[in-house]
């Protein structure tokens, strides 16, 4: 059974009712088995954090077909339950007085208690505990991340989807979450999706590549992916043009600016050469 | 003297209005500060203000057309926020003028301010009557068990609308259930507090007590502690001194966050100095 299938997707985003709109992914199709670690790599503005979206049911309205668990998230929303998220990683504000232990109590919402047990074991996972008492806003980027992590881990999730998880944290940090995510696939056996720009760290961890711009151009075996240079020279200049177009489109329409990126990576050497 | 205020049964009425009115207050604007919608006691306020003045011009009971007015006002700005691009704040505003407006020409059709309107502008304990407390009750009884039943829910829209959505958590529902609440606390204080100053008892508590507070709940009852204390003070002080309970507990309410910003500095600056201490002796 797979994890995860994902037939034909396409998402528009409509800006205002007289415009065509901003076609963000085209006729994307893939799945994941039970255990894959799946790396999604693609420059900004590539569609990775629309496609989330719409596999965790926060878009509804793409073009497609998406089963969790073998079943259709329109028809069965109950199967995202399953689901633990992580979003793309922003500063919690310094003054928010929720404690560790309040932020993961949330994953357990639904529940009719809260198993303290489950809590502790969450929070042994991602290596916090002791810190269950500290208010989320005084912990780092990279210990509000784990706390993030615990909280979709409580509710013992079969799929993870960490979407751009070490944006703007130090390399020790992100070091340590590879390890994290690396135990979690293998240990636990949760399926894990995870969108990156680290492609050293997604070609060392991940057993399987995605390579979004857009459209999907790549999806199979990690190795098959970073073995190939004429993937990686496609990689990188898919990523040099939407990177342009991103301009273009926000000179033309200031809308888009909310869905471009100014600091799109530009390659200007071979991304194999960036390890 | 105090014992001898709480003889009169106005004062009692005044004081129990003002605890349950200070609580509700604090615990819903602990998610409105939160949730960086501080300012929507006052959007909430202002348009309860036209609709007191609609209950004046037309002889119903005030607090009752407040209540409708302020209700379908929050749920239009809730509209207004979810489905146009107007910013939240230019919506705050547009709903405050609005309410404003409504007010203002009313009490122009009808010859000018009463006694009862400035009341409910600037508060009043004497004013409080049997009907309003029972109401006050009631009100405040339905935010606070609403408010404790969804604690859970409403504390994960505050921290993340996005995540909790991925929860199964209908957040749209929710936001619109939420700030129906916050005007349900906003006319269930008017009569005390007035319209003028209802959002200062919503904010400033909850600011004192995020300096404190370790964890959502522990903040949240250092809040109603502080809202309560500067409530039933302010009644008491603004009795024996003849001024506006309104002007007198927000007062006081800005006092304890000044007292409580000094204590925090000063608290800070002598454990930093105890760990330079602390570093210089280890480097020696």
């Amino acid at each position: 059974m797979a994890v995860v299938s994902v037939t034909d997707l396409s998402y528009t985003y409509q800006f205002n009712t007289n415009s065509s709109g901003s076609s963000v992914l085209k006729d994307i199709s893939f799945s994941i088995n039970e255990g894959d670690l799946l790396g999604v790599i693609g420059p900004n503005g590539a569609g990775k954090t629309t496609l989330f979206s719409c596999m965790l049911g926060l878009l509804k309205n793409y073009k497609g077909e998406i089963k969790i668990f073998d079943q259709d998230i329109r028809k069965n929303s109950f199967v995202l339950q399953n689901i633990g998220y992580i979003p793309q990683q922003k500063s919690i504000d310094q003054g928010f007085p929720a404690t560790v232990q309040e932020i993961v109590s949330l994953g357990l919402i639904g529940r009719k208690s809260v198993s303290k047990d489950k809590l502790a074991d969450a929070l042994q996972m991602v290596d916090l505990s002791g810190q269950n008492q500290r208010r989320i806003g005084e912990l780092s980027g990279g210990q509000q991340q784990r706390v993030l992590i615990a909280k979709a881990l409580v509710h013992e999730p079969k799929l993870l989807i960490l979407d751009e998880p070490t944006t703007s944290v130090d390399v020790e940090t992100q070091n340590k979450f590879y390890s994290l995510i690396k135990n979690l696939n293998q240990k636990n056996n949760i399926s894990i999706i995870w969108a990156s720009h680290d492609l050293d760290a997604v070609n060392k961890i991940a057993s399987k590549v995605m390579c979004l711009n857009r459209n999907m151009f790549f999806h199979g075996e990690t190795s098959k992916f970073f073995a190939n240079d004429e993937l990686i020279r496609m990689y990188s200049e898919s990523s040099m043009q939407l990177h342009m177009h991103s301009h273009l489109n926000a000179n033309k329409n200031p809308d888009s600016i909310q869905r471009t990126d100014n600091d799109a990576p530009m390659y200007t050497s071979h991304p194999a050469n960036m390890k | 003297m105090v014992f001898e205020i709480l003889q009169y049964s106005f004062m009692q009425r005044a004081l129990l209005s003002g605890v349950v009115v200070a609580a509700t207050c604090s615990v819903v604007g602990l998610f409105l500060v939160l949730r960086r919608q501080s300012l929507f006691g006052d959007a909430l306020s202002h348009a309860a203000f036209g609709g007191l003045a609609v209950g004046l011009f037309t002889s119903i009971y005030p607090l009752w057309t407040a209540l409708v007015v302020s209700v379908l006002a929050s749920l239009g700005i809730t509209k207004l926020r979810q489905s146009t691009r107007i910013p939240p704040d230019a919506a705050v505003a547009i709903m405050l003028s609005s309410g404003l407006a409504v007010g203002i020409v009313l009490i122009s059709l009808s010859g000018g301010f009463s006694l009862d309107l400035e009341s409910f502008l600037f508060g009043s304990i004497l004013l409080i009557s049997m009907q309003d407390q029972i109401m006050i009750l009631i009100l405040c009884a339905a935010v606070l068990l609403i408010v404790i039943k969804l604690y859970r829910q409403l504390v994960y829209i505050t921290f993340s609308e996005d995540q909790a959505r991925v929860s199964g958590i209908n957040v749209s529902g929710l936001n619109y259930l939420f700030i129906g609440l916050a005007s349900l606390a906003v006319i269930a204080s008017l009569r005390l507090v007035g319209v003028l100053l209802i959002s200062s008892l919503i904010v400033i508590p909850n600011i004192t007590a995020m300096m404190f507070g370790k964890g959502f709940k522990k903040t949240a009852i250092i809040s109603i502690i502080i809202a309560v204390s500067s409530v039933l003070v302010g009644i008491v002080v603004s009795y024996i001194a003849n001024l506006a309970p309104g002007g007198i507990i927000v007062l006081l309410s800005i006092f304890i966050l000044l007292g409580s910003i000094s204590i925090r500095s000063i608290t800070k600056k002598t454990k930093s100095d105890k760990d330079d201490i602390t570093s210089l002796s280890e480097a020696a």
